[in-house]
């Protein structure tokens, strides 16, 4: 029989830890890819927030000199074929790419959760005309969908919210609606009708806060996807229009021409669009860890 | 028509027309299932006096859960539906209330504590939370106004620190205490009449003589009267004043619990209390005797026959009773029953 070091496992298990600075040292210690997501997301949205004080020129500011300049000097990343800063492009794009990407990730979980609730906790002929509904969505891939939806409404950045949210809905309805399921038959809302509660506030009251964990796990799994498809419809012509920078048309514009003669016009933007998005990925499965009720203690 | 509903409620004599909190006439609830047309409660008729405790006493599926299911009108429909029958609570005849009514009665006049108090509990809401509820709704209270009703309650119920606990959330509090905090919650509103769906089962035995104590105090305190529903013999010895006994969605017997230990009349509740364990029965000097069971199982009560429904269970049968269900008649002075021999097994008893 091993000898157990109590007080190993009590520090592996977190039970030291003071403080949020102590509560951060161990998120880290635990989930180091969790970490880098979220110092990846801290960046990000930073970056986003931030943008006036970050970049030291104007994303829109075309000058014919330094087209095409190279990264490195007084412009660090370079510059477009116009003259513009990369870096700028980049860190105002951040802006489109949060915007759109959690835009159109609350849209869609609000539209979701709506239907996913009302769909399960009364289900009915409302529960089967809506779930076919979704099914006949879900059929269409993400990408495709969006890019009818917004080739459809026109390019403009609320146009783009929405051409990406719709998509997002039938999954979001999807979990809520199976959660709901289950919930609905649980003690806990016979005894909230026992008290006298109406059926609408059950489902508000009761049933909805417990379907939150999936749809934050759900929600961060979304984001990811949303950005990358926003740099997709961007890439297609199909996102927020010109002269907004957003890093999917960045790559269009430059992946035939310059790829050759500039490639630092291709790489930065793809470089910010992966890290976003596989931050966002390394955040959502750590949140999926975290949430999970069997390993929460 | 059953013949029990033909026969007025015994108890209605001795407790006066405004002493009577809850009066239940021929309650009918039946199940319309794939297998058939389900009585689960058959024309059962009680009355509850102010403040005072009935016991519903029966083994699983006799229906007493779906009684009272059926008062609070929280049977599922489908497959349930509250055919028959009258429920009046304060004079207010519940089941011809609109639901709209009828939420306005639950919680406020009429509460119930559930079986499970592990699941019966939101495990996302704080307890404190949970007790607001039913005060928000019911008497407008504030939030924070509520918090604070629901803190008094909390350390009635006999829970420690009442401040804090009302902060914390359900997977913090042990069973019994989640229990006490189950009965806060149906008693936020004084109701006038408390129904205790077996509030001890889920718990262990320690515990059980807590919150037993706890509902009687509570009861003399608020002045609830209490319908206990249980299976459990013993509990009904130590609290109740009256007990029914179902079997099979009718009432079997009914009498006073002291009348009723001393002189059971029908074999169903004989048959209930020989299957108690006793500690002498284990002893070696009493010569080993086996615990006694009831034979056989309870009927399905799809199809049942036009004849006393415990025939096939009972040592006592004989063709009358194979035959014909059983009238439901005083025995004894308030002391009812449905058997064609209690004559028989109340000698038995005695000798």
């Amino acid at each position: 029989m091993a000898v157990i070091d109590h007080d190993a496992e009590l520090a592996r298990a977190g039970a030291n830890v003071r403080g949020w600075m102590g509560g951060i040292f161990f998120f880290v210690r635990r989930y180091p890819l969790g970490a880098v997501g979220a110092v990846l997301m801290t960046i990000f949205v930073a970056t986003a927030l931030f943008a006036d004080q970050i970049s030291a020129f104007d994303p829109f500011t075309t000058n014919a000199r330094i087209s095409l300049a190279p990264p490195g000097g007084e412009h660090l990343l370079g510059a477009d074929f116009m003259g513009r800063d990369v870096f700028a492009r980049i860190v105002y794009g951040a802006r489109i790419s949060l915007a759109v990407g959690v835009g159109a990730t609350a849209v869609g979980c609000i539209i979701g959760v709506l239907i996913g609730l009302m769909s399960g906790f009364f289900g009915g002929w409302c529960d089967l005309i809506v779930q076919r509904l979704m099914d006949i969505m879900q059929s269409l891939p993400l990408l495709v969908m969006a890019l009818v939806m917004a080739a459809s409404l026109g390019p403009s950045l609320t146009n783009t919210i929405i051409a990406i949210a719709i998509p997002l809905v039938p999954n979001v309805a999807r979990i809520i609606r199976s959660n709901t399921l289950s919930l609905r038959e649980m003690p806990f809302v016979e005894a909230a009708r026992a008290i006298g509660m109406s059926e609408t506030r059950i489902a508000i009251v009761h049933v909805l806060p417990n379907t939150l964990a999936p749809l934050i796990v759900l929600a961060t799994a979304q984001l990811g996807s949303a950005i990358l498809v926003e740099s997709a419809l961007a890439f297609l012509g199909l996102g927020v229009p010109e002269p907004h920078p957003s890093w999917g048309r960045m790559l269009s514009e430059s992946a035939a021409e310059y790829v050759r003669t500039a490639p630092w016009l291709v790489i930065f933007p793809g470089v910010a669009i992966s890290a976003v998005v596989f931050g966002t990925n390394l955040f959502g499965d750590a949140i999926r860890d975290i949430l999970d009720p069997r390993q929460r203690l | 028509m059953s013949l029990q509903a033909a026969t007025p409620s015994n108890s209605a004599k001795q407790a006066t027309e405004t002493n009577r909190v809850l009066e239940v006439e021929d309650l009918q609830t039946y199940f319309y299932t794939r297998s058939g047309l389900v009585k689960a409660v058959d024309g059962v008729s009680f009355s509850l006096a102010r403040g005072a405790t009935l016991a519903i006493v029966g083994e699983s599926g006799c229906g007493k859960s779906v009684t009272a299911l059926s008062l609070m009108r929280l049977v599922a429909d489908p497959p349930g539906r509250i055919v028959g029958g009258r429920v009046r609570l304060e004079g207010v005849d519940l089941l011809g209330l609109d639901e709209a009514a009828m939420r306005d009665i639950r919680g406020n006049q009429i509460s119930m504590v559930f079986q499970e108090p592990m699941t019966s509990l939101n495990p996302v809401m704080t307890i404190g939370r949970q007790i607001s509820e039913a005060l928000i709704l019911h008497q407008r209270l504030s939030h924070k106004a509520a918090l604070m009703r629901a803190i008094e309650m909390l350390q009635l119920v006999g829970i420690p620190e009442p401040k804090q606990r009302a902060r914390e959330y359900p997977h913090q509090l042990s069973g019994g205490m989640r229990q006490r905090a189950m009965i806060a919650m149906a008693l936020a509103c004084n109701p006038r009449v408390l129904l205790a769906d077996e509030p001890t089962s889920a718990l262990d035995v320690t515990i059980q003589a807590q919150i037993l104590e706890l509902i009687a105090k509570l009861q003399r305190e608020l002045g609830t009267a209490v319908i206990l529903i249980t299976h459990d013999l013993g509990v009904v010895a130590e609290t109740a004043e009256r007990v029914i006994v179902m079997y099979a969605g009718r009432k079997v017997e009914e009498a006073a619990v002291g009348e009723l230990f001393a002189r059971p009349l029908h074999p169903y509740t004989r048959g209930l209390m020989n299957s108690i364990p006793r500690l002498a029965l284990m002893r070696r000097e009493a010569g080993q005797q086996r615990l006694q069971e009831i034979p056989g199982i309870v009927p399905a009560l799809s199809n049942l026959p036009q004849a006393c429904t415990f025939a096939p269970r009972c040592a006592f049968a004989d063709d009358k009773c194979r035959g014909q269900f059983p009238p439901y008649q005083e025995k004894r002075p308030d002391h009812w029953a449905a058997c064609w021999h209690s004559d028989r097994i109340a000698e038995k008893v005695n000798g």
